[in-house]
C-alpha cells in the first residue's frame, strides 16, 4: 500500500512536470531548433548593437572594398547614377525628402549592408568587411572620420544626424485609438 | 476567322506582355517559348480570362508597357471587393522574388520566448486556420502626382488590393513558443535576397496578424510571398512581410533599412514622420474615373471602394458637385473589417460639368479629409502631397461637358 502510494505520488509528479513543460504549448507541432541554427539565422541588429559580431574596420579599408564590390552599382565615388542609388547623402541633417537621410541608427546601415549587399551576392561579406564598408559610408557622409575604427562597441555609439528629428504623427497617439479629424497622415 | 485571329493576337500580346515579362527567366531556362498551343493547354489546366478582356496591371507611370515591378491594380476594371490574385498590386523592394520550395521552407520563431520553434509548411497547415478578407495598401498609394501618373485611378490609387487570406493567427504560434513578459516587439524577416525586415509591436502581433499560406483560395502567389507571408490588417502593407521565414521576439523596434530611411516622410521643419502603422480612412470612385469618357447623358451607376485602417467602413458619401453637398451611398454587404468596401450610387448625368468625389467614415468616426484639410492639419501647402508617401485625401474626378473624366485634385 505504501508502495503504490509512492508510485502514485511519482506518477502525479511526472504528470505535473509534463503539464508544466507543455504549458501554453497546445498543439505539440513544430520542432526545437538547435542553438547553431538560431545563431546562424539571427542576423537582425538592434539599435543597441547587442547582436553585432566580433570584427572591425575603418573607412580607409572600406574604400578598397567599396571600389571592388560596391562601385559597380553605387558609382565610383558613391554618388550613384542611372537606376542605382548613391551612398551620399545618407545622413543629411536637413531632410527635405532626401532618400535615406532619415536613417536613425548606424546599426541600421551595418545591418542592411550585411544582409543585402552586394546585390549580386547578398550576405557574402565578412564581418570585418561590413564594418569597413559601413565606416566608409558614414565617413563619406561626414558622420565619422576616415581613421575611426568601427566595431561592436563603437558602432552603436555613432550618432546619425537625424537621430533626434523623428516625431510621431500625432504625439501620444497609440495604435487603435481614434485620431483627430484628418490626422492621417 | 478574322475575329478569331484578332482575338488570338490580342491574347498573345496580352499574355506576351505579362507572361514573358514575369516568367521570361523561367521559360528561357526551360528552353520553351510561349507558343499558342502551349497557352491553350495552360487555359485548360488553369482557366484564363477572355481574350477580349484586357484587365491587366500596369507599371506605375507608364500608360501602356508593363516593364517594371511596381505594378498597379486596375481598380477601374474590377467589381465587388476581391482583387484577383494575379492583379494584386506589387511594389518590389527587393528586385524580384525568390523561388521557394515549400518542402524546404521553415518558419523559425525565437528571441524572447520560452521555447524557440521551427515550423514546416505541413505543420503550419495542421494548426487551426482562419480565413479573413483584408485589404493591403502601400503607404505610397494615393500619391497624387500630376501628369500621366495622375490620370487614372489605377495609377493614383492602384496600390491597394483586397484578398481572402487563409492561414494561422500569429498569436497561436507565439503562444506555442511562450512569449516572455519583457517582450514588446517582433522583428519579421523574409527569405528574399535582401532578407527584408520589419519591426511590429507585439500587441498587434497578438491581436490579428495572420501568417498566411493561401490567397483567394489557392496558395499565395510567388510575387505575394509564396509560400508564407504576414498579413497585418489595416496597417501599411510594408509591414506584411513576404516569404516569411523568421520571427524574432524582442523588446524594441530594430529600425531596419526598409522601415526607416526608406519609409519615413519629412515635413518642412525638418522633422521625420516615423511609424504611422494604421492607414487612414480612404475611398475613391473607380467608375467613372480619370481617363474614361462618358458616351452621353443619362443614367450611370457611380461605384468605388472605401477602406480604413480603423476597422470597418461605416459610411461612404458621394458628391456630384465637388463637395458642396453629399448623399449617402449604398455599401455592399456584408462589410468586413479591414477590407475593401464596395459602394454604389445612382446618378443621372445631365450633360453638364460635374465633379464626382467620395468621402469615407469608419467605425471610429474618423473621416476622410479633403486635400486642403489634410494640408492644414500637417502644416504644409497642398503641393506637399505631390511626393508625400502618406495621403488619404478625397479624390475628385471632373466630368467635362464632352464626357471626358479627369483628375481634379489640383485643378
Amino acid at each position: 500500500m505504501r508502495y503504490s502510494c509512492s508510485v502514485l505520488a511519482a506518477l502525479i509528479t511526472v504528470a505535473a512536470c509534463v503539464a508544466a513543460s507543455a504549458q501554453g504549448r497546445t498543439y505539440q507541432l513544430g520542432s526545437a531548433p538547435g542553438e547553431e541554427e538560431i545563431k546562424a539565422r539571427d542576423i537582425a541588429i538592434s539599435p543597441d548593437g547587442k547582436e553585432l559580431p566580433p570584427g572591425s574596420g575603418t573607412a580607409k579599408e572600406g574604400a578598397a572594398i567599396f571600389a571592388q564590390k560596391c562601385a559597380a552599382c553605387h558609382g565610383a565615388n558613391g554618388n550613384g547614377g542611372g537606376v542605382t542609388r548613391g551612398i551620399v547623402p545618407l545622413g543629411n541633417a536637413k531632410p527635405v525628402k532626401i532618400a535615406f537621410s532619415l536613417v536613425p541608427y548606424a546599426t541600421t546601415v551595418w545591418d542592411f549592408i550585411n544582409r543585402a549587399m552586394p546585390q549580386s551576392k547578398p550576405g557574402s561579406l565578412t564581418a570585418d568587411e561590413v564594418y569597413a564598408a559601413t565606416a566608409y559610408v558614414l565617413y563619406r557622409n561626414d558622420i565619422i572620420k576616415e581613421t575611426d575604427v568601427l566595431d561592436a562597441k563603437c558602432l552603436p555609439m555613432v550618432k546619425m544626424p537625424n537621430r533626434d528629428n523623428f516625431i510621431p504623427t500625432q504625439p501620444g497617439w497609440k495604435p487603435g485609438e481614434k485620431r483627430p479629424f484628418g490626422y492621417y497622415p | 476567322m478574322g475575329s478569331h485571329s484578332h482575338s488570338d493576337r490580342r491574347w498573345f500580346l496580352k499574355r506576351g506582355a505579362l507572361v514573358s515579362f514575369m516568367m521570361g527567366a523561367v521559360r528561357s531556362l526551360r528552353g520553351q517559348t510561349p507558343t499558342r498551343e502551349k497557352l491553350l493547354k495552360d487555359d485548360l489546366a488553369y482557366g484564363q480570362p477572355s481574350p477580349f478582356d484586357n484587365t491587366i496591371r500596369k507599371t506605375l507611370g507608364q500608360a501602356t508597357a508593363v516593364t517594371d515591378t511596381a505594378l498597379t491594380t486596375p481598380l477601374q476594371d474590377l467589381d465587388g471587393i476581391i482583387t484577383p490574385s494575379g492583379l494584386h498590386f506589387l511594389m518590389d523592394h527587393v528586385k524580384g522574388w525568390p523561388d521557394i520550395d515549400p518542402k524546404e521552407h521553415r518558419l523559425l520563431i525565437h528571441g524572447m520566448v520560452d521555447r524557440p520553434l521551427t515550423y514546416t509548411m505541413d505543420e503550419l497547415k495542421r494548426l487551426p486556420s482562419v480565413s479573413r478578407i483584408y485589404f493591403l495598401e502601400c503607404n505610397a498609394n494615393n500619391r497624387p502626382l500630376r501628369g500621366a501618373n495622375g490620370e487614372s485611378v489605377q495609377f493614383v490609387h492602384g496600390r491597394t488590393s483586397c484578398s481572402e487570406w487563409t492561414g494561422v493567427l500569429l498569436s497561436v504560434l507565439l503562444n506555442e513558443c511562450g512569449v516572455q513578459k519583457e517582450a514588446s516587439w517582433i522583428v519579421a524577416e523574409g527569405s528574399d535576397a535582401n532578407k527584408y525586415t520589419m519591426s511590429i509591436p507585439l500587441a498587434k502581433a497578438m491581436d490579428d496578424i495572420l501568417v498566411a499560406y493561401a490567397q483567394n483560395g489557392e496558395p499565395v502567389r510567388p510575387q505575394q510571398g509564396y509560400p508564407l507571408r504576414l498579413v497585418v490588417p489595416g496597417w501599411e502593407a510594408i509591414r506584411s512581410v513576404k516569404w516569411l521565414s523568421r520571427i524574432k521576439v524582442v523588446d524594441q523596434p530594430y529600425m531596419a533599412w526598409h522601415e526607416s530611411g526608406n519609409n519615413a516622410d519629412t515635413i518642412p521643419n525638418g522633422k521625420g514622420l516615423w511609424y504611422r502603422f494604421e492607414l487612414g480612412p480612404n475611398s475613391v470612385i473607380t467608375r467613372p474615373s480619370g481617363g474614361q469618357r462618358l458616351p452621353g447623358r443619362g443614367f450611370y451607376e457611380i461605384t468605388g471602394l472605401a477602406w480604413t485602417g480603423g476597422g470597418a467602413v461605416t459610411k461612404v458619401e458621394v458628391s456630384v458637385d465637388g463637395g458642396r453637398s453629399y448623399k449617402v451611398a449604398e455599401l455592399q454587404q456584408p462589410v468586413h473589417r479591414y477590407a475593401h468596401t464596395r459602394f454604389r450610387f445612382p446618378w443621372t448625368w445631365n450633360g453638364e460639368e460635374a465633379v464626382l468625389q467620395s468621402r469615407c467614415t469608419d467605425e471610429r468616426a474618423e473621416v476622410q479629409p479633403t486635400l486642403a484639410e489634410a494640408a492644414k492639419n500637417l502644416g504644409v501647402s497642398p503641393d506637399y502631397f505631390y511626393q508625400a508617401d502618406h495621403f488619404n485625401g478625397i479624390q475628385p474626378w471632373k466630368v467635362s461637358g464632352d464626357g471626358s473624366v479627369q483628375n481634379a485634385l489640383f485643378l
